[in-house]
């Protein structure tokens, strides 16, 4: 095979480009991580999001999510124009009223949007992984907690399968893994973050829409992003601690 | 996906609870009301209960006994439910099902009971044969002094566990009201009225439950119903049932006049598939048809046989009244998105673990368990000299 020079110029940086994502999918090892010097939480900028359901398909291979269950998944939101509801002259009220689908989670797309009018966007959906978690509060024997670097994770060999922690959690975030008969969710990749890398879902955006975030760490990103732009978490009344953040989130999410 | 309208959450489609759930406050509840019959002739001297009062112990012992079996059959892991006693978590209400259970059963209703036939059992010791007799004296606990000042001392620390029954009956199904009341993410569930009305709808089903069994078991036996005795139990569980009542539909004004982000999705529901179960049967049917006919009783002079075949009636319609009730909280509660835009469906298995046939087998136990129980402790004053003369 003859490579000239000048072929050899242009595929170098492309081949060192490409080796910085092979070792970037290697998990390294990290016995120097220090859980107190962490506070996991996630960041979710909604106008970046493209509902491709990479994220999705990601987190079930990494994570061996059970098909019907989801770690995470993606809803898209459509909330109609305002139209007259009755002819005595009220309106309907898109906003306590949009029309959400997720099939199968999101995790092939979505279909081609047929209704031109009002807006459309995608809501990506995961643990919020809340410092006053009511599903930690409500375990009967403890089997699920929160670490100290501010994950909510369960113990699976001790978990009893009541699924009263998928009762208390708002989000519908939670699940009972059919084969193992536990309360199963999100670990934030914990395996993966503890190491040094992103969550599976984060790596697998295309648009950068999802990204982790260490709100311990003074560096990170995240404290500018909260500084400059209106963020909001899912369900505030539930007073959860949520810690996903929502950039640009519509009212009328749930 | 089948059985779905609107959107839920992916993970919210098969629901978590299922009809063994529905089962555990049904038991329970049966427990405390009957326990609470029971202390009315102990505690608050109402004589005329005396013909139900150990009937209604033995009930209550009956149902205890299978209330945990519905959930160890829905638990994922069974065998790892001990670990609620061992290492119960400190925030969780349910992590105090064991001890609370516990204390009920050994404590009050078990302890109760023996107080109350220890001389029974003394005297079936000395007078039964073979194994019989073997359990009888393992029952005595070595205990077999039933002189008159033994017998006082018997009945004044009987009287002092019932004392302290009530409120732990209270506390049993008042629990089992908070285990629900307390889910903020469910507002169907979450309200501070749930263990309140759970304590009351308690009293109601079990003296309803307990009614039914003395006239049942009366009429086998072939013996006059005292009618005095029905006559009052009806009467308590009148105006118990006023009080339940009054306290439902407080709850439910509440939630309709408030109107909050829940309601409309919560009205759907109940206008299409909690019609039937919510109001049809456990309104109309279970709650309002029982109390009209048991006011009746109350302001018209009826007949003796008209007013036996009343409670009867009434009694029945109260029991599944009140079991219509615990469906639409267990199951009700996990047919809505908790994003209130969509709503699933129950399918109940048949032959599953937490499927029909074991609801019903499960809804049968307790009955088995009172038949031992009643034969091996008879709760009829009168016969218990002679009873184990039969050989069954």
């Amino acid at each position: 095979m003859n490579i000239s020079r000048r072929q050899i110029m242009i595929l170098l940086p492309a081949a060192a480009v490409a080796w910085k994502y092979v070792l970037a999918g290697t998990p390294e090892e990290s016995p120097n991580y220090k859980m107190s010097d962490h506070w996991w939480s996630m960041l979710i900028d909604i106008p970046k999001c493209i509902g491709c359901g990479n994220c999705v398909r990601a987190c079930q291979t990494e994570n061996d999510v059970p098909d019907k269950n989801f770690r995470t998944w993606v809803e898209r939101y459509h909330i109609s124009d305002w139209q007259m509801a009755n002819p005595l002259g009220g309106m309907t009220n898109p906003m306590t009223d949009p029309q959400v689908i997720s099939p199968d989670g999101g995790k092939e797309g979505f279909p081609v949007a047929t209704d031109e009018s009002g807006k459309y966007f995608f809501v990506p959906k995961l643990c919020n992984h809340c410092a006053d978690s009511p599903c930690t509060q409500v375990c009967p024997v403890g089997a699920t907690f929160i670490s100290p670097d501010g994950v909510v994770l369960v113990d699976q060999t001790y978990c009893l399968g009541c699924a009263y922690c998928v009762q208390a959690c708002p989000y519908g975030c939670r699940y009972i893994h059919p084969v193992k008969k536990v309360a199963d969710k999100c670990t934030l990749c914990y395996h993966r973050i503890t190491k040094g890398l992103t969550t599976a879902c984060c790596e697998a955006c295309p648009t950068g829409a999802r990204q982790l975030a260490d709100l311990k760490n003074p560096k990170d990103p995240i404290h500018e992003f909260l500084k400059t732009h209106s963020v909001q978490v899912l369900k505030p009344q539930m007073a959860t601690g949520a810690k996903v953040f929502y950039n640009d989130l519509d009212g009328a999410v749930r | 996906m089948s059985g779905v309208e609107g959107f839920m959450y992916p993970n919210e489609v098969g629901l978590q609870w299922s009809v063994l759930i529905v089962l555990y406050p049904f038991i329970t509840g049966l427990v405390a009301g009957a326990f609470i019959l029971a202390s009315l002739e102990r505690v608050f001297r109402v004589e005329a209960v005396k013909p139900t009062y150990r009937l209604a112990l033995l009930t209550a012992l009956a149902f205890l006994l299978v209330a945990p079996l519905p959930l160890q059959l829905h638990l994922g892991h069974p065998e790892r439910s001990p670990e609620m006693y061992f290492t119960p978590h400190s925030t969780s209400a349910m992590a105090m099902f064991g001890y609370v259970y516990l204390w009920y059963l050994m404590a009050v209703l078990v302890l109760e009971i023996w107080l109350d036939y220890r001389r029974d059992i003394v005297l079936l010791a000395q007078s039964s044969k073979g194994l019989l007799r073997i359990v009888y004296r393992v029952m005595t606990l070595g205990s077999k002094n039933i002189s008159e000042r033994s017998l006082a001392i018997d009945e004044r620390a009987g009287w002092i566990v019932t004392l302290v029954g009530i409120p732990s009956a209270f506390l049993l199904h008042g629990y089992v009201g908070f285990i629900f009341g307390s889910v903020k993410a469910n507002p169907w569930w979450s309200s501070p009225m749930m263990p309140v009305v759970f304590i009351f709808s308690a009293m109601v089903s079990g003296i309803a439950g307990v009614m039914l069994l003395y006239m049942a078991i009366t009429k086998l036996r072939k013996l006059m119903i005292d009618i005095r005795c029905v006559d009052t139990i009806a009467m308590y569980l009148f105006y118990i049932f006023i009080i339940d009542f009054s306290l439902e539909m407080l709850d439910l004004v509440h939630r309709i006049y408030e109107a909050d982000e829940s309601f409309r999705s919560l009205n759907f529901m109940v206008h299409t598939q909690l019609y039937i179960p919510h109001i049809v049967i456990q309104i109309c049917l279970g709650t309002l048809t029982p109390i009209i006919l048991l006011g009746i009783t109350q302001v018209v002079k009826l007949p003796q046989i008209a007013r036996l075949r009343i409670y009867s009636v009434a009694g029945c319609l109260t029991l599944i009244g009140i079991f219509a009730m615990r469906w639409n909280v267990v199951i009700g509660g996990q047919l809505f998105s908790k994003s209130f835009l969509g709503y699933t469906t129950y399918k109940m298995g048949l032959v599953t673990r937490e499927g029909l046939l074991v609801a019903i087998a499960l809804t049968l136990l307790p009955l088995l368990f009172l038949w031992a129980l009643v034969k091996l402790l008879p709760p009829w004053p009168d016969e218990s000299a002679h009873a184990t003369a039969a050989p069954n």
